[in-house]
């Protein structure tokens, strides 16, 4: 899809320039990539509390009798598991079991939310009208969604908003507060919370929460944070020609209760038995920065690198890289031409702010 | 608005280039090329002696978030390179025209520089990538 009209602006679109935003287009938004130091930014995180405009996402309401049966259907994670007020992360799956989308779903009282990238918005919405139900009904809701995270998240949001409860909420479980929905959910490896809202609070929140120093985060260093993380990236570590065997999140698969015949469970079943690569972690032994799209020599064949960067936490490269499923151990990555030393490991690289393979 | 100081010379791919006295050319990046970068990560630097002409690769600049050549402003052979970028590579940030120089070049004929771009022309270049 080329559609050429202007980027769209979030609701905090003044709030990021007031901040110093350097804004960049991402996926047809406009959107700070950093604020100055993306290291800086990434660090706060690590250490104290960052928040990120995440409005761009795509929130996606479904309700009626038939949501439940609707989601089971299309997702491979299976939300029939999920309490009320508990999150889910999973895969939407074609046919041949290459991936839509990942996604989190929250079952709340009135049915389900599912939050979607924005890069994935019109496929996603299409794909929902395509195995749309009689009483299943979907509605594209688009709310501020700002992402506090960080060791001190909870404690600085509490500090500008009383929420009662907030404090013993469970990881990927969510709260109402007043016209807020919490969860205790976020992308970067650390504890934290994401509050989906109406724009007029939402603006006013994101004020107060800069007031008590809660760091603006941009684009840049959401993603180093995700990387160190061992999450992936839509569009980069999985896609439509990759399926979730393949890029390390089979755990988001509900193969029970058999009988669920969610879409490309077929083709996840044969592939159960063929299926050859695996998504995992890289850390670069020489100097140097792993990149998307560098090849990777392993003691099992070759492979490449989806996503690559500095990691700020670490202060070496770390990557993550589709590798045949046997590869182990050291192996070579193709910088420029030059042959560098990295070695095979499994992703986190980092979590709560401790490097995982130091 | 980023510095771009008067007594240097500039190439459109934002290195700059200053003739010493004792008849070497350094070159570095410019600071508004450090700006766009962001935090500076790693820096390849070329070979001692290496022979390069201008408009060639003459090493890598990587951000935390992307790869950048660099590109040597007029032909020459390296004679030194700047080594405290290998452990402190954002020392491009914090000082593009002193310490945190790449490279300098034994030029082939110091007449190049005059090919290049002065701070007012490179200013614009600046400009017109900005809008």
């Amino acid at each position: 899809m080329t559609e050429q009209h202007a980027p769209a602006k979030t609701p905090l679109y003044q709030e990021h320039i007031a901040c110093g935003g350097k804004m960049v287009d991402f996926a047809g938004w406009m959107m700070p990539v950093n604020y100055g130091s993306q290291i800086a930014e990434h660090t706060a995180v690590r250490s104290d509390a960052g928040m990120f405009d995440v409005s761009h996402m795509t929130i996606i309401d479904v309700h009626g009798d038939q949501a439940e049966a609707f989601l089971q259907r299309l997702i491979a994670n299976d939300v029939a598991r999920l309490n009320i007020n508990q999150a889910l992360y999973g895969a939407l799956l074609n046919e041949r079991a290459g991936v839509l989308d990942d996604l989190i779903v929250y079952r709340l009282a009135w049915g389900f939310r599912c939050v979607v990238n924005a890069s994935t918005r019109d496929k996603v919405l299409a794909w929902m009208q395509q195995h749309t139900r009689a009483d299943a009904h979907f509605e594209h809701k688009p709310q501020i969604m700002i992402a506090v995270q960080g060791p001190n998240a909870v404690q600085r949001l509490l500090q500008v908003e009383a929420v009662s409860g907030l404090a013993e909420l469970t990881p990927f479980y969510a709260m109402q507060h007043g016209d807020w929905l919490i969860g205790r959910t976020g992308y970067t490896g650390e504890d934290g919370v994401e509050i989906m809202l109406p724009e007029a609070q939402g603006v006013e929140l994101w004020r107060k929460l800069r007031e008590v120093g809660v760091a603006p985060a941009g684009l840049g260093a959401r993603d180093t944070l995700r990387l160190e993380g061992g999450l992936n990236l839509y569009g980069q570590d999985l896609d439509e020609a990759t399926s979730p065997l393949a890029s390390n999140i089979g755990w988001t698969i509900a193969w029970e209760p058999q009988e669920r015949d969610f879409i490309g469970r077929q083709a996840l079943t044969e592939l159960r038995e063929t299926n050859t690569q695996k998504l995992t972690g890289l850390i670069m032994r020489d100097k140097g920065i792993l990149r998307h799209g560098q090849a990777v020599h392993t003691n099992a064949g070759a492979g490449v690198i989806t996503s690559g960067t500095y990691s700020p936490t670490l202060a070496y490269s770390i990557a993550l890289a589709r590798v045949p499923k046997q590869a182990t151990g050291e192996c070579e990555v193709d910088i420029r031409g030059t042959r560098k030393k990295a070695v095979l490991c499994k992703p986190p690289f980092v979590r709560n702010g401790t490097a995982m393979h130091p | 608005m980023s510095q771009i100081p008067s007594d240097l010379k500039y190439a459109a791919t934002h290195e700059w280039a200053r003739l010493e006295e004792d008849g070497t050319v350094t070159v570095g990046i410019s600071d508004h090329a450090q700006d766009a970068l962001g935090d500076v990560v790693y820096v390849e630097l070329p070979e001692l002696e290496q022979v390069i002409a201008a408009g060639d690769e003459a090493g890598v600049v990587e951000s935390v978030k992307a790869a950048s050549d660099v590109y040597a402003p007029i032909s020459g052979t390296v004679c030194a390179v700047n080594e405290i970028l290998e452990d402190a590579p954002e020392t491009v940030n914090s000082d593009a025209y002193a310490d945190g120089w790449f490279f300098k070049m034994r030029p082939v004929d110091v007449r190049e520089l005059q090919e290049l771009l002065d701070a007012e022309a490179y200013a614009e270049v600046c400009e017109a990538e900005e809008h």
